[in-house]
């Protein structure tokens, strides 16, 4: 029989064609591999969260072929000499075991903790730029409430995780944990019960935070992130405004292969940071802390930051206790207000905002062009407010620690944080709506007038001018050239911006390349041919 | 843009025939686009072929790419052979965590930088122009849908024949249950189990002998033990007294000055406890009364008790009333004295509720 000849060139081809002959999928690759994403550096605030998740469910794993989740008393006997012969939980020596008997272990330990804490704080910033910059607005209200969401169930999955290792801090959080649920009217302490197994803390508890730490909040957060990145796959990414950019088109780059390549190195960057953490920057060192013992407790014991603020609200609280004299008499403890009423309407006010702001508006209209902070000055500032009663609270969450380090009496402490909450965010209103104007107002006198050259000139009649290079070409006004109208995207203030300076020119010891031309401004891809310029110095004075 | 207009009315295009020979690679990638109502609009190599921009650019990737080969190797050799077993002191044990991360981040990193370079500055950069079809609604395929809806909510016929819509539901609505019922009744546990929310350690059984104060290795304690201005941790002398099976028993004894234990003993007979101090001793629970963390920082000088969790301070020559801070009730007072053998006892248990407060605390 004749051996058929092995055309190794033509391999991949045929199996392509053998794929698409089975499954169809040319049509709807290609359409995949031609998605255009638009690009700003802000839009990769998401994708750290994303990867630190990626990283957490790597670690995570490893984590769990070592942690033993019973809460069975033993008696420690590992390398870690100043514990041996402690009896503490079996989760908690396995957490020692993990740090000091299993080869490498510490190392994922404490990426698995900084990839938490990095998830967390990129969804914190990651929403910041969705609010400040309108992202949420129709047609993108359901990703804005999966998000918020997804910061509590992250809150959720990070309170669990801590909790795990049973050492002397995170028990003292689980026990604050039971007093919250305690403090809820009526049902407090069924619920409390209920959960702990009876009363606090009970034997049960660290397994029942170890299913929901590794089944049930991962696989909330994997179908809610899914969800997430699916919508924004649908819905298209918001894009800012800027030349060829409509409400209508997404001006961009296709997915592949210079988007995807990027991508793929910047999940890399982040993995590689979270590493470095992970090995050089000690984090929750749970053998200084000792196993948890009812009657122990340090001062400066603070949780992890995204749960300072809840902290902070809790110890600002006044000693509000309410009574309600019937039978025995029932009470409302203050520890309620702070730690379930005041999430509960955080909850309820990030996830209705997209939805109170159209109202506010009366606009019913999908916008997919995102609007600069400065033209939504109402918006701004109650981003500002929200952020300020946040870090007030997280202040008072470290108050402590503030108190100690700078000499300041505790208790004023305190005071400042229960005068602060009231008083600084309105300020964040003020000032924030004040600033919004004033960039406003720049930016329409530099299209105006134009932009300030640092060339100041002697008129005839002795007084100096500071001569403007304007932006437009001459219209016959009386200045002597026309006003541009605002776009709704950067306007250049700096001659170098406008490429009558050139950028420096790179290289350490000679220059590595000819200078190139600035562009119009660092977001423009220059789709258009530049308008000619007129020479500096040939503007009018302002006014 | 000349681009743009055309892109305005895709339909009026005519699509190419991507089987004529003329047409190049990137012909029929700019076609693939516009199918896909995509215009590539710019399209500029960022290096040109063969220059020394090129060659340069191409030697920092692989630069970056060696770097990463070494320093995964580096990790992988330490991560044998370095010591890595926890000796006590200093010692090279100590740097097996740092440089394992040293090493994977540098890794890591590299490649990152290596593939960002490759795509940001090799590749050609490109703006395209994709189309939203925002706005665009599909009147017509919204009617066909829900007119489909419509007719089978016909079919079914629940309008015409209530009676299966009334009975699936109240078929349902048990299965439902059924679904929630194992969950709930397996968890739920009744808090006031052997009346656990309002006993501790202390409790003595029925007819049974006072209950010793413990130290925390299970000695019991003579008054001589604790000086004046002291103050001692101590538990109920029972079986697991120390442990956390008994987590709202902790008890602060304090041994008050003179003039401290006057002032304590007329604010204990203010409020009717005026035999809960023996001489100069009182025991207060440890556990604050807002959140259950222990209240441990005792100020000898004020005689105020700082709970380090929430920053309330209870002032203890006034039966620990909550004086700053969130707590709202103040530290129950253990009853105590001194028995035959002259070791603390408790008279009784607290006669208030220990811990963090609920609903339903009388």
């Amino acid at each position: 029989m004749k051996r058929r000849k092995f055309d190794l060139a033509a391999t991949p081809g045929k199996a392509a064609v053998g794929v698409d002959d089975r499954f169809a999928v040319a049509t709807p690759l290609r359409k995949l591999l031609n998605k255009v994403f638009p690009d700003h550096w802000s839009f990769l605030l998401g994708e750290i969260a994303l990867f630190s998740f990626v990283v957490l469910l790597l670690t995570g794993v490893f984590l769990t072929f070592f942690f033993e989740p019973a809460m069975t008393e033993v008696v420690y006997d590992g390398s870690y000499a100043p514990l041996q012969g402690t009896p503490m939980s079996a989760a908690y020596a396995s957490s020692l075991d993990i740090s000091f008997e299993v080869r490498g272990g510490l190392v994922m330990r404490q990426m698995h903790h900084w990839a938490a804490l990095l998830f967390m704080a990129a969804i914190v910033v990651h929403m910041l730029r969705v609010f400040f910059t309108g992202a949420f607005r129709k047609p993108r209200e359901t990703n804005w409430i999966i998000g918020s969401l997804l910061f509590w169930v992250g809150f959720l999955a990070g309170f669990t995780g801590y909790s795990l290792p049973d050492d002397g801090l995170s028990g003292t959080g689980l026990r604050i944990a039971s007093a919250i649920m305690l403090s809820i009217p009526v049902i407090g302490s069924w619920v409390t019960s209920s959960v702990f197994g009876g009363e606090f803390p009970g034997t049960i508890i660290i397994s029942r935070f170890f299913i929901a730490h590794v089944l049930l909040i991962p696989g909330l957060l994997v179908a809610l992130i899914s969800v997430h990145l699916g919508l924004v796959f649908k819905q298209k990414h918001t894009q800012w405004p800027g030349p060829g950019r409509t409400n209508n088109n997404v001006v961009g780059e296709r997915m592949f292969p210079r988007y995807a390549l990027k991508q793929g190195g910047f999940f890399m960057v982040v993995f590689g940071v979270i590493a470095l953490m992970g090995g050089l920057f000690q984090i929750n060192p749970i053998w200084l802390f000792g196993p948890y013992e009812a009657w122990v407790v340090s001062a400066a014991s603070q949780p992890d930051w995204y749960v300072m603020f809840l902290d902070g609200s809790t110890r600002l609280m006044p000693a509000w206790e309410i009574n309600i004299p019937i039978g025995d008499g029932y009470v409302i403890p203050p520890l309620f207000w702070p730690t379930v009423v005041l999430p509960g309407i955080l909850v309820g006010l990030s996830t209705m905002y997209p939805f109170l702001e159209a109202r506010q508006l009366k606009d019913r209209k999908s916008h997919n062009l995102l609007q600069r902070p400065r033209d939504v000055p109402a918006r701004t500032a109650v981003g500002a407010m929200a952020v300020a009663f946040y870090i007030v609270l997280t202040l008072s969450g470290a108050n402590d620690v503030i108190a100690d380090k700078f000499q300041i009496s505790l208790n004023a402490m305190t005071w400042a944080g229960r005068i602060g909450l009231l008083v600084v965010p309105p300020m964040a209103y003020y000032v924030t709506y004040r600033l919004c104007l004033g960039l406003q107002q720049h930016d329409r006198e530099v299209l105006a007038h134009g932009v300030e050259t640092g060339i100041i000139r002697r008129l005839p009649d002795g007084r100096f001018v500071e001569v403007h290079q304007p932006l437009s070409a001459s219209n016959g006004h009386a200045d002597g050239h026309g006003e541009l109208e605002y776009v709704g995207w950067v306007v250049p203030k700096k001659m170098n911006r406008l490429g009558a300076l050139g950028p420096a020119i790179r290289g350490f010891f000679y220059p590595i390349e000819k200078p190139v031309e600035a562009p119009v401004s660092p977001g423009h891809p220059p789709v258009e041919a530049r308008p000619e310029r007129e020479e500096i110095g040939s503007g009018e004075s302002r006014r | 843009m000349s681009t743009h207009t055309e892109h305005q009315a895709p339909q009026g295009r005519e699509p190419l025939d991507v089987n004529d020979p003329k047409l190049t690679r990137f012909d029929i990638v700019r076609e693939g686009a516009r199918r896909d109502d995509i215009e590539i609009v710019h399209y500029e190599p960022q290096v040109l072929p063969g220059t020394k921009a090129e060659r340069r650019l191409t030697r920092v990737v692989a630069g970056f790419f060696l770097i990463t080969g070494l320093a995964a190797t580096a990790f992988l050799a330490i991560y044998i052979w370095w010591p890595w077993q926890y000796e006590p002191g200093r010692g090279g044990d100590k740097f097996y965590t740092p440089l394992l991360g040293a090493t994977l981040g540098v890794a890591l990193l590299a490649v990152g930088f290596g593939i960002l370079t490759w795509g940001k500055k090799l590749l050609p950069k490109e703006v395209s122009i994709q189309d939203r079809h925002e706005g665009q609604v599909d009147s017509e395929g919204r009617t066909i849908t829900g007119q489909t809806m419509l007719y089978m909510a016909d079919e079914l016929g629940v309008k015409r024949r209530p009676l299966l819509g009334i009975s699936l539901l109240a078929g349902l609505a048990p299965v439902g249950a059924v679904v929630a019922a194992p969950l709930v009744g397996g968890l739920i546990s009744k808090p006031h189990k052997n009346n656990q929310m309002f006993t501790t350690g202390f409790a003595a059984a029925d007819g049974g002998e006072r209950i010793r104060l413990v130290r925390e290795d299970g000695r019991p304690i003579r008054p001589a033990d604790i000086s004046a201005g002291g103050q001692l941790t101590v538990f109920p002398g029972i079986d697991h007294g120390v442990s956390n099976r008994h987590a709202d028993s902790p008890t602060l004894l304090i041994h008050l000055r003179d003039s401290d234990a006057q002032e304590s003993r007329r604010a204990n007979e203010r409020i009717g406890h005026g035999d809960y101090m023996w001489g100069n001793y009182a025991a207060f629970s440890k556990i604050c009364t807002h959140a259950g963390c222990p209240a441990s920082l005792y100020e000898q000088q004020t005689n105020r008790l700082l709970c380090p969790c929430h920053q309330s301070q209870f002032l203890i020559t006034d039966n620990a009333k909550p004086v700053f801070g969130p707590a709202s009730r103040r530290l129950p007072q253990l009853p105590i004295e001194v028995d035959s053998e002259g070791f603390f006892v408790a008279k009784s248990d607290y006669t208030e509720t220990v811990g963090p407060d609920f609903w339903e605390r009388p």
